[in-house]
């Protein structure tokens, strides 16, 4: 016992298994394309590049406090309540992003609007608490949270780039198709707008992931 | 210590319960005044975005104060009423048109009078009902009190890239030029599908995708603007 606690202690801040903590969630172990969590609000707000973004951070920062303060106190939750504690920490943690946002960023919070409070059900959080925050020390907790939301948001921005594209024709809210495509008789899809277009979106990314990906693919 | 007794339970949750309670409404007290100013800054640049002032945050306050010379209230039968320690601004337009326990002669209709060196603009604030939520606006008049020569609308949860094009310069353009009054008779502004004819002076050309909220839009300021009808005419006659 003693002799893992010190071989712990002495472990680098970025060794091996703490970078995989990092890196792993963007690829081999993504929260959406593998683990397919999450998925409600990729096909919710993915419309705009400029809102995946702004969620996205939003989820990086409750996502960050909420593995840091349950791994703080994994030892002091009973295992019987431990969902709900969890989901009050969480809970309180966005509304506590939401009324930040409001009162010094109030144009942001004016874009997310509900989805903010959606973070509360975001599966992604929840699942990595209940996965490894209770289970590890707050600094892998911390890195796991990094990693689970890049994971995420890089999804969710790809995700956001094709629908923004095909189906408004900007990006971050500029016009990039130009006009004289419109002209001869070019139109916007307005399917991609819809919801039903996102989840072919995440599929055609699962698709290609697990092509390219060896380690993803099935032997059966 | 161990975590699992009944107990303990009790103990944990009632604390993490009292902890988090407090940390909530600490955060919400101290962070409620930059709020509401927040709120309150954005309603003036609502305002003068209708007569086509951008307004940052920090010059809001100001450029308000200067071109906004008068405020007015009106009942619901558009006559002009006094209100003690009530102002055209304190009236919140959405808050008022979702509150079903007030009766209509209870609602007050505010009316903003702008004035540069161009002359005089009327601003009536609105707000309505889109497909997810309530939508509000406002539409400024040229001194006929008839030719709307701006606005600007808002939604809380319009859908992006449809219904949430509402707030876009494009289609709150669209209205520059208008009019609501066809002879002497109110006909307000229709929003409408394409294939009809834009060009006509009470017709607007809807959102495709966003047909509920653009139909929003042309109910709100037909039953707003009708409230307003009285006035106009009674006062635009006065100055003629």
């Amino acid at each position: 016992m003693s002799e893992t606690a010190e071989a712990k202690v002495k472990e680098p801040l970025f060794s091996k298994k703490n970078k995989k903590l990092l890196t792993d969630p963007l690829n081999d172990d993504n929260p959406i394309t593998i683990q397919v969590l999450g998925i409600c609000s990729a096909l919710a707000i993915t419309v705009q590049v400029k809102q995946a973004f702004v969620m996205s951070v939003s989820v990086l920062a409750v996502m960050i406090f909420s593995n840091l303060i349950v791994s703080l106190i994994r030892n002091l939750i009973p295992s019987r309540v431990r969902i709900i504690v969890q989901l009050v920490i969480v809970a309180a943690l966005v509304i506590l992003v939401d009324q930040i946002l409001k009162a010094f960023v109030y144009d942001v919070s004016k874009q997310l609007s509900v989805f903010v409070g959606l973070i509360i059900t975001n599966c992604i959080i929840m699942g990595r608490l209940e996965a490894f925050a209770l289970a590890n020390k707050p600094f892998p907790s911390i890195l796991d949270a990094i990693g689970n939301a890049a994971g995420y948001a890089w999804i969710l921005i790809v995700v956001a780039i094709f629908r923004e594209f095909f189906g408004s024709g900007k990006l971050w809210g500029f016009q990039i198709i130009p006009q004289s495509f419109y002209e001869f008789g070019y139109f916007n899809n307005g399917l991609m707008i819809l919801p039903p277009m996102a989840l072919i979106t995440v599929g055609i990314i699962i698709w290609v992931q697990r092509s390219r990906n060896t380690k993803l693919i099935e032997s059966n | 210590m161990d975590v699992n007794k009944n107990s303990y339970i009790f103990g944990f949750s009632a604390l993490l319960v009292i902890v988090v309670a407090a940390v909530l409404s600490f955060a919400a007290e101290s962070l409620k005044p930059m709020q509401t100013e927040n709120v309150r800054i954005e309603k003036m640049q609502n305002i003068l975005t209708s007569v086509g002032i951008s307004a940052t945050p920090a010059e809001a306050g100001e450029l308000f104060d200067q071109y906004i010379i008068d405020q007015k209230l009106l009942s619901n039968k558009g006559a002009v009423v006094d209100k003690d320690g009530l102002t055209a601004f304190d009236i919140d337009a959405v808050k008022q048109y979702k509150d079903k326990n007030l009766s209509p002669e209870e609602k007050f209709y505010p009316l903003f009078t702008f004035q540069n060196e161009e002359g005089k603009k009327y601003i009536v604030p609105m707000a309505g009902k889109g497909l997810w939520g309530p939508i509000w606006g406002y539409v400024a008049f040229a001194e006929d009190m008839n030719t709307i020569v701006g606005s600007t609308f808002d939604h809380k949860s319009e859908t992006p890239g449809l219904g949430a094009e509402i707030k876009e310069d494009f289609f709150t353009q669209k209205f520059i030029g208008k009019t609501i009054f066809e002879g002497n008779e109110f006909v307000s502004v229709e929003i409408v599908k394409g294939g009809q004819p834009w060009d006509s002076p009470h017709k607007v050309d809807g959102i495709s995708g966003g047909t509920i909220t653009s139909v929003g839009v042309g109910e709100m300021m037909e039953r707003t603007l009708g409230v307003y009808v009285p006035y106009f005419k009674n006062t635009s006659k006065a100055s003629l």
